[in-house]
């Protein structure tokens, strides 16, 4: 007998004890499917082992892939200043977290006094890196819904961004721009007007998104109530961010450990109830317009001129003496943090990275995949905005 | 923070503390009092969030050191729990009772640092590293990469190994042959 999604729920198999169907592969009634790890509906080179049942899933394994892989061993054997190319590679489209979070970390054991300037650039920065890995996950989710035009779209607002930051730094991509100490440079003359200009294409595209996406009948028919996520998980699972803040939970590391200049600035977080993938959307889209605005205070708050790079001792021959941190800043998909170990030579002892899709991806994905259709898995997958080299680090 | 680790003392042992930030304190406690500590940090101080289970090598000491790292997000505090493991015959008790996500954390630790958590889900099953893995664990630090690399996957047919340093002597003095 096939039974479809709506139909009575206790035909179902019986549950065992950890909430998870019973599977008979004896009764024939049951297949194994792969999603992915190729197919663009999921996220890069990551895979779900998928037990279905008709076009429902029962059981869900996920596979993290093949990537580049061992970047904390890597970091293990390199000197400090070393690390950065490497680190950067962890979250491959929104590298300056983990610049930011390793720089804090060695600064913070290596006894090094940031400049204010070098601050408010970090800041600039982090929250173009956010603006710009927000329009990422926007285009995937409409995407995987089948809404092509809002990946064209905001790609297209994303490269704009990418444009600024290539002014900056000179890197498209990876920027290497916050090594201990501060910031390479300060602002290029002529940028606020240029970064005014993006901004503001770049509201005008979020008022297409909305009323193409978050007014879209399809959308929200397939959206809403798909892929919830209970308040109580939020602590069990070590969710943070967006997905924590679509369930109700209002976690945000920029206003409950204000780090960098984020005191200084004036914004909200944006909280939502309903738990599900519209809810997560609904998040993410004030997000963008938060970051936006945030980005308008901080650019003429940079100062134009002075000192932005503290007296750092020669990098190559730096020894920090013995000790452990850890720091955290608050990426597109939550808590983002470095648990740094040094033991007194010129390399690091132990570096290990807080990726929140870690949680998200593995634990939390193969919960929420049980009793979901086929066809909505790349939507709650891209939903909660995971990206896979975080997980095999 | 001194408060908390005064209650602390109170229940078990403690051996070492550092206030490293206002915010951030780490404790060091008995592999036997590890997951009693966690359990109290997490129901009776507030402790709900698990940030990273992580382990450092210690390799000249012969000890393992796990770190679990809780933030009471009420009081916005974070405590790391640090608890040394010996480095021969690995192991720790499981804390995945406590909070589900701890599973991949405990499977990648075995995985990766050969520290079993007998009880665990999830123990033994390849998580990252593929199944035909023949090699020690690789996060430990006495784990060479380049020799475990050259010994596996080289020679092969096709491939040829050059110098660098002799290529470039041969390319700037090709007289001096």
């Amino acid at each position: 007998m096939m039974l479809t999604f709506k139909e009575d729920r206790s035909l179902f198999p019986e549950t065992g004890k950890d909430g998870k169907p019973v599977i008979d592969w004896e009764s024939g009634k049951f297949t194994k499917i792969w999603q992915g790890p190729v197919h663009p509906g999921m996220t890069g080179n990551m895979s779900l082992e998928l037990t279905i049942q008709g076009d429902e899933i029962m059981d869900c394994v996920t596979h993290v892939g093949y990537l580049h892989r061992g970047f904390e061993k890597l970091m293990e054997r390199r000197r400090f200043i070393q690390c950065f190319p490497i680190c950067v590679r962890v979250a491959v489209p929104e590298p300056d977290f983990n610049e930011y979070c390793l720089a804090s970390t060695i600064e913070e054991l290596g006894g090094i006094e940031v400049p204010e300037a070098a601050d408010w650039m970090r800041t600039l920065l982090l929250e173009m890196s956010r603006l710009q890995s927000f329009l990422a996950q926007m285009g995937g989710q409409g995407s995987s819904f089948g809404l092509g035009l809002i990946g064209q779209w905001t790609v297209w607002a994303r490269d704009l961004v990418l444009d600024r930051f290539e002014e900056i730094t000179g890197g498209r991509v990876y920027h290497m721009h916050m090594p201990p100490g501060g910031v390479r440079s300060l602002l290029p003359a002529g940028f606020e007007a240029r970064m005014t200009d993006t901004l503001d294409k770049i509201s005008g595209v979020m008022e297409e998104v909305e009323r193409v996406m978050l007014n879209n009948s399809v959308f929200k028919t397939r959206a809403i109530g798909l892929g919830y996520i209970d308040p109580k998980w939020v602590d069990e699972y070590g969710i943070t961010g967006p997905n924590a803040r679509g369930a109700g939970v209002p976690k945000d590391v920029r206003k409950d450990y204000p780090y960098l200049m984020y005191d200084k600035l004036d914004f909200d977080v944006h909280v939502e109830y309903e738990s599900d993938v519209f809810a997560r959307t609904k998040v993410r889209y004030n997000d963008i317009l938060t970051t936006i605005d945030l980005i308008r205070q901080i650019v003429p708050r940079i100062p134009k001129s002075g000192e932005f790079m503290a007296d750092v001792p020669n990098v190559l021959h730096w020894k920090i003496p013995y000790g452990e941190t850890y720091k955290r800043a608050e990426c597109t998909r939550g808590e983002y943090g470095y648990y740094t170990v040094t033991d007194g030579s010129g390399y690091p002892r132990r570096i290990n990275v807080r990726g929140p899709s870690y949680t998200h991806a593995v634990t939390l994905m193969e919960k929420m995949a049980i009793n979901l259709n086929i066809a909505d898995t790349a939507g709650v997958m891209s939903s909660l905005h995971t990206y896979p080299p975080e997980i095999e680090r | 923070m001194k408060d908390i680790v005064e209650r602390i003392k109170v229940k078990f042992p403690v051996a070492a503390v550092t206030f490293q930030r206002k915010d951030l304190t780490f404790i060091t406690v008995e592999k036997k009092h590890g997951v009693e500590a966690v359990t109290y940090l997490r129901d009776v101080e507030g402790f709900t969030h698990l940030v990273i289970l992580t382990a450092v090598d210690w390799l000249e000491e012969g000890e393992f050191q796990l770190t679990y790292l809780l933030n009471n997000p009420q009081a916005k505090q974070d405590m790391g729990v640090r608890v040394r493991i010996d480095r021969e015959n690995a192991e720790m008790q499981t804390a995945h009772h406590l909070w589900p996500a701890l599973v991949t954390y405990e499977q990648e630790l075995n995985e990766m640092f050969g520290i079993s958590f007998p009880g665990s889900p999830r123990q033994g099953v390849p998580f990252i590293l593929d199944e035909s893995w023949q090699g020690p664990p690789p996060y430990r630090r006495d784990f060479d990469t380049k020799q475990y690399s050259e010994d596996t996957y080289f020679p092969r047919p096709g491939r040829t190994k050059i110098d660098p340093a002799e290529h470039m002597k041969k390319k700037l003095y090709p007289e001096a042959e």
